[in-house]
């Protein structure tokens, strides 16, 4: 057994969770899909005394849609999305990172939750719910609170959770049908964490443009002259890339050469699958 | 120590675990099924890989605790099963293990790729099973056996339509 020692706990609401997630005195942690926490159980770096178990609270388990956005549970795993069993109303974008996001049987277990808790700065989900602006539901201590990614993750392993919160689920708004993407990661191999992460979407031909950079920063960044230059219909990409270059130098100056080439190519990469689609 | 009730290998258990043990060492220490290897135990290697609730699962990235009222598979329980048996030939014909170490993993997984996707080509298998590290095979024959069962499958169901 290489984790310390700890107490475990299933409760069986989200109230009670948050409350006993919330014990003063106690260090706790909670555990749904437990793919990240386990490790570092192993490994010593979490030490908690309590963990809770909120892998069958079914309140965090709901998937819904309504015509301007899509719900997804904190407990929706990969493995899920990947296999389109929620609401595929992102033309196949979801899928396409759910599928190569760490390994099928991490999936199968890992959760969009547990990974946006965590706030790895070279997870995929975050820049994924960058690029939507999507906003979060959190059950604390003092009720209910909504906050949007953005503001949620701080920094590397950064974000305002405090003890007794629970991310309840990701309101994500949903993209025009027209809407068109391109994702690229580069990985040393399949199912790694990622050293680059891009995503470039536009709303239709000719619409307004995003693109989000991961794992280059403390967190996911949006490339606003790139998006810009990605507006101008037929612009080179020459034009493109100088761009991109422009936007990393702006928000990442610390980066080497062969990170900024990396960076370049990757997302000038998706930008061209964007542009393809 | 909490007690768990676990549907193992078809029959139902009860046991008292500690909550910090994983369930590959539960598997192993408590249940004596030590078909279930552990290389990193931190979830890159695979070669614990065993079957949860039908899913293909990390035992080292899993507590037994969690497993309250699940049903877990490792590879002496699929000792009969048909798909098994056929990936075991494949396994044999393509010399796809040497040392064997991550075999279990492997067989768990190739299991799960073709239940997933009908005859599975190279890429298909190499990609999925990037979770899977074998370090004699060099993945050629492994890969090659998974096609292969993957063909003979879709083979005798187009022969049986």
């Amino acid at each position: 057994m290489k984790p310390a020692p700890f107490e475990y706990v299933r409760p069986k609401t989200v109230a009670e969770a948050s409350v006993t997630l919330g014990r003063r005195g106690v260090n706790t942690a909670a555990i749904a899909g437990g793919q990240s926490l386990m490790p570092m159980l192993a490994l010593r770096v979490a030490l908690p005394d309590l963990v809770v178990d909120i892998s069958r609270l079914e309140d965090l388990k709901i998937v819904t849609r309504t015509p301007d956005s899509v719900w997804l549970g904190a407990l929706t795993t990969h493995a899920a999305i990947e296999d389109g069993e929620t609401p595929d109303v992102f033309n196949g974008l979801m899928r396409a990172i759910a599928g190569q996001i760490s390994y099928r049987a991490v999936r199968n277990h890992g959760t969009i939750g547990g990974s946006v808790a965590l706030a790895d700065p070279a997870a995929d989900w975050p820049v994924f719910l960058s690029t939507f602006g999507a906003t979060l539901r959190i059950v604390g201590r003092n009720g209910v609170r909504v906050q949007s990614i953005d503001d949620f993750i701080q920094g590397p392993y950064e974000t305002t959770l405090t003890t007794g919160d629970i991310i309840m689920g990701f309101d994500i708004p949903a993209p025009p049908r027209s809407f068109r993407w391109g994702f690229s990661k580069v990985a040393r191999k399949s199912g790694a964490f990622a050293h680059s992460l891009a995503v470039v979407v536009a709303a239709g031909k000719g619409g307004p443009v995003k693109a989000v950079l991961g794992a280059a920063g403390p967190k996911p960044r949006m490339l606003i002259a790139t998006a810009a230059q990605l507006e101008i219909p037929d612009s080179s990409e020459e034009e493109v890339r100088a761009a991109i270059k422009a936007d990393l130098n702006a928000y990442f100056g610390d980066l080497d050469d062969y990170q900024k080439r990396m960076h370049t190519a990757n997302v000038l990469h998706a930008a061209r699958k964007m542009r393809a689609q | 120590m909490t007690t768990v009730t676990i549907d193992l290998n078809g029959v139902k258990i009860a046991a008292d675990v500690e909550p910090r043990q994983s369930l590959a060492d539960f598997l192993r220490d408590a249940c004596g099924l030590t078909a279930t290897h552990l290389g990193c135990e931190h979830g890159a290697c695979g070669a614990c890989t065993v079957v949860v609730d039908g899913k293909a699962t990390r035992s080292c990235l899993s507590l037994a605790v969690m497993c309250d009222g699940r049903a877990v598979q490792t590879l002496e329980g699929l000792r009969s099963d048909a798909m098994m048996e056929l990936l075991r030939r494949h396994f044999h014909e393509s010399h796809a293990l040497q040392c064997g170490f991550c075999t279990p993993g492997m067989l768990i997984m190739a299991r799960d790729i073709l239940r997933r996707h009908s005859r599975p080509d190279a890429a298909i298998v190499r990609h999925e099973l990037s979770g899977q590290i074998c370090r004699c095979t060099g993945y050629a024959n492994i890969v090659k056996a998974i096609v292969a069962a993957g063909q003979e499958i879709a083979n005798v169901a187009t022969s049986e339509e």
